[in-house]
């Protein structure tokens, strides 16, 4: 069986799941980042991989990749703004200590 | 000859993914995501997408993984290793849960995929959709803003008091 839709889509997938697993059982703020970055690259896959085999003659899902990709960056940006922030005042990266918005 | 790049990439890129969650040393771990990045680049070039592998590059393997490893570096003098909290069983459960439904349903769906051959070059028809009437003209704009907005964000949050 020749490599379609249906690999590209199964890969996507896994690194989904992996990416998931890291946000849910992390404990490391920076390393929850990385693993949100890993889940917006399984869904750009995802999305290249639809425009390649289901609508090869239009860019869509390129051009929704490409908005993924600045939305990701300026993620990472305050995300990272964020927990250096937190780091300052708290000395801490961890998020079982971030209960800063815990009432 | 594709099926076998194809393979050699799912798994180095899966390996790398699995590299990130898995090793004890946050900065190893950066340095397997920036590899995982290059990676979905290739990945990207074997679906006919030679744009998005250059934006890849520039933009992941360029700039967020160089935010990330500088992020690591500011604080790492308070963290050693890379472990995992309470949530470790219940997250690995939800996790393979969720791969089990998305794989079931995706292998068993009926994908409608067309045999034409995919466009290439890509960059002027982006290009043209992009910036072209009729095209995604307005998400661009918006996008402007944000950016404008997440770097003010960042820069305000950063601030020293």
């Amino acid at each position: 069986m020749s490599v379609g839709l249906e690999h590209y889509l199964v890969l996507s997938a896994v690194l989904f799941c992996i990416g998931l697993y890291g946000v849910l059982a992390k404990r490391n703020a920076v390393v929850i980042l990385m693993c949100i970055e890993i889940m917006l690259n399984a869904v750009n896959i995802a999305l290249v991989a639809f425009s390649r085999y289901v609508v090869p003659m239009f860019l869509t899902g390129q051009i929704f990749a490409i908005f993924v990709i600045v939305v990701a960056a300026a993620e990472a940006a305050v995300g990272i703004a964020i927990i250096i922030a937190i780091y300052r005042s708290r000395q801490s990266v961890d998020v079982d200590k971030f209960d800063l918005m815990k009432w | 000859m594709f099926d076998i790049v194809f393979w050699i990439l799912a798994l180095v890129t899966v390996g790398a993914a699995l590299a990130v969650v898995v090793l004890r040393d946050v900065f190893r771990a950066a340095l397997s995501l920036v590899l995982l990045f290059l990676t979905i680049a290739v990945i990207y070039i074997t679906l006919y997408a030679d744009f998005l592998a250059v934006v890849q590059v520039l933009i992941y393997v360029g700039a967020v993984s160089i935010l990330i490893i500088v992020a690591i570096m500011l604080t790492r003098d308070v963290w050693h290793g890379n472990p995992s909290g309470k949530l470790r069983i219940p997250a690995l459960v939800v996790s393979l849960l969720l791969l089990g439904t998305m794989v079931f349903t995706m292998i068993n769906t009926k994908w409608e995929t067309s045999g034409e051959p995919p466009m290439q070059p890509t960059t002027a028809a982006i290009g043209l959709s992009l910036f072209g009437g009729g095209g995604f003209i307005l998400p661009v704009e918006i996008t402007a803003v944000l950016l404008l907005a997440a770097v003010l964000g960042a820069i305000l949050l950063i601030r020293e008091k």
